[in-house]
């Protein structure tokens, strides 16, 4: 531990296995505070140990239920669980809700378990903008393995892929339909598909009728998306489902495919920071625009077009930075 | 960035109903009128122990804790959740709390540390205010 007495306060007390202290830092992250930064270069080098699955499907489906489940079933394994739990910002107030924890108790009273809940806060794609940066302060603070349950999603919510090295997606019986509609989107990103609520009528025809499915599917690096029935409220099917997570995570070790995901997923996040420095100072700038105004003016009176009025703030913001 | 409605940094407030007491009404009332004020509501529910409850509002990070209580174990519960805090270093987080609670035990809760009571009938802009209030104090 030669490099400790150099980390920052915030990142040693995160080494230190300060509950509170990695909180406090995942409010900070959450909030965009710069004052973390230093905090969050130092604790980069201790990542990268733990495996980051992400639980997403429709509303209600039992995400948090699983969840619940699994926190059992690694334990008992003697691997530590970090939860990430989000759910959406109301658009009009800006807050939210946070009620996932009520079915993740298994959270509660073993410090081997750190569950956040994280609202949205208006990030659209199923899960919060500071997401990755979370589970990675997880990751610092030694946990195992790291669940991310997204927003109760649709078609497009499927921003998880570039936070989870497996995804799996939750679908109930009787999602006839709206198995139809997400051949697209979230259906294509299931490494793992889990029928829950298996203990209900209808649960072997919906995981027929998604294997089938499956197997029509798009063909991504080699893999075949594994079909589970689980009752996640009967304790039913969680070793099979979590022994199909491991398969898909042994399949990437293999042929330099892990490094590839990572390395899609590092090059989002390092264009992502940078997109939202350039978008902080273009906001800057066109505060600071006296002449803003004047020049909109001109754009409603037809005098000049749009594009010539975003190449000259564009000319502008390149000068200035 | 396509987050304008949310402040740069939201309060956050635990909201749980500590002991066996299926009333949950009033917890969850409070709970929307906290998040259509523009707070994220970590809403925890029914059952909770004390330990649950300081270990929840230490993980989450909250800035305040909300305890609903209307089974008449608020002289057991509600000094449990203050001394557990205490002791775990967190004693800077406030705690408000609502329910029955007889005004006799609302003054001996108070001196013991709980911030703000409220009965029935209590106006949620009042709930929505004191939350503010002892959430940001500078602000
Ligand atoms: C509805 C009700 C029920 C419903 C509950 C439904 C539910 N899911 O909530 C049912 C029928 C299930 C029920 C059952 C029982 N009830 Co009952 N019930 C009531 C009743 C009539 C209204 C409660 C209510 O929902 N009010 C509406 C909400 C919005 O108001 P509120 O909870 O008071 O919340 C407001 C404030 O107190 C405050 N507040 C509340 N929580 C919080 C939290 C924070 C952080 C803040 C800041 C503010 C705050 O703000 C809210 C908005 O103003 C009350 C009588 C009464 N008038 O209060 C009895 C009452 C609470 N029940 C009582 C009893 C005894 C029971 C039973 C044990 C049996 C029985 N006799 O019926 C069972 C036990 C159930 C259980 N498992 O715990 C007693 C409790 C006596 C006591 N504590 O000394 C009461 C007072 C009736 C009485 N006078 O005897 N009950
Ligand atoms: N019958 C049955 N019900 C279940 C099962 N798993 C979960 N449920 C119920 O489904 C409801 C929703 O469960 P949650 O775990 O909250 O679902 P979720 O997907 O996390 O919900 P959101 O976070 O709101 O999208 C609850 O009432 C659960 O008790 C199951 O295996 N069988
Ligand atoms: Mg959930």
């Amino acid at each position: 531990m030669s490099r400790a007495p150099r980390l920052p306060v915030a990142a040693r007390a995160v080494v230190a296995h300060d509950r509170r202290a990695l909180a406090r830092l995942i409010s900070a992250v959450e909030d965009r505070d710069p004052s973390v930064v230093p905090a969050l270069r130092a604790l980069y080098a201790r990542t990268g140990h733990a495996r980051v699955i992400g639980v997403t499907g429709p509303l209600g489906v039992g995400k948090s239920t699983l969840i619940n489940r699994l926190i059992e079933l690694l334990r008992r394994r003697g691997l530590t669980v970090g939860v990430v739990a989000i759910d959406p910002s109301s658009p009009f107030s800006g807050g939210s809700v946070l009620g996932d924890r009520i079915r993740i108790e298994r959270a509660l009273g073993d410090d081997g378990v750190f569950l956040r809940s994280m609202a949205s806060r208006g990030h659209a794609g199923g899960v919060a903008a500071a997401t990755r940066e979370v589970c990675r302060l997880l990751d610092a603070f030694g946990m195992d393995i790291i669940l991310v349950e997204t927003v109760g999603s649709g078609q497009v919510d499927v921003e998880i892929r570039d936070v989870a090295s497996t995804s799996i997606v939750v679908l109930v019986p009787h999602l006839g339909d709206e198995v139809q509609t997400l051949k697209a989107g979230l259906f294509e990103i299931a490494e793992v598909f889990c029928v829950n609520k298996s203990d209900l009528p209808g649960a072997e025809t919906a995981a027929r009728d998604l294997s089938d499915l499956a197997a029509l599917g798009t063909d991504r690096d080699g893999w075949r998306p594994t079909v589970v029935s689980v009752s996640a409220q009967a304790g039913a099917g969680l070793e099979t489902l979590w022994a199909a997570v491991e398969a898909h995570e042994t399949y990437l070790d293999g042929d330099g495919r892990r490094a590839r995901g990572e390395r899609r997923r590092l090059a989002q996040e390092v264009v992502g920071l940078v997109r939202e420095r350039v978008g902080r100072e273009l906001g800057r700038s066109v505060d600071r625009d006296r002449d803003l105004g004047a020049l909109l003016d001109r754009v409603a009176a037809r005098a000049i077009d749009p594009y010539s009025a975003a190449d000259r703030l564009y000319r502008e913001l390149r000068r200035s930075g | 960035m396509p987050r304008a409605a949310v402040p740069a940094s939201p309060i956050r407030v635990l909201i749980a109903k500590p002991g066996l007491d299926g009333h949950d009404r009033g917890a969850k009332v409070v709970a929307r009128a906290l998040r259509d004020a523009g707070m994220e509501v970590i809403y925890v529910g029914l059952r909770q122990t004390p330990e649950d409850i300081v270990r929840s509002a230490i993980e989450e990070d909250v800035d305040l804790i909300g305890l609903s209580i209307l089974s008449g174990a608020h002289m057991a519960l509600l000094p449990r959740v203050v001394k557990l805090l205490k002791s775990r270093k967190a004693s800077d987080i406030p705690v408000f709390a609502g329910g029955i609670i007889p005004d006799e035990d609302a003054r001996s809760l108070r001196r013991g540390g709980i911030k703000a009571i409220f009965g029935p009938g209590a106006s949620l802009e009042e709930i929505v205010a004191t939350a503010r209030r002892l959430a940001r104090p500078s602000a």
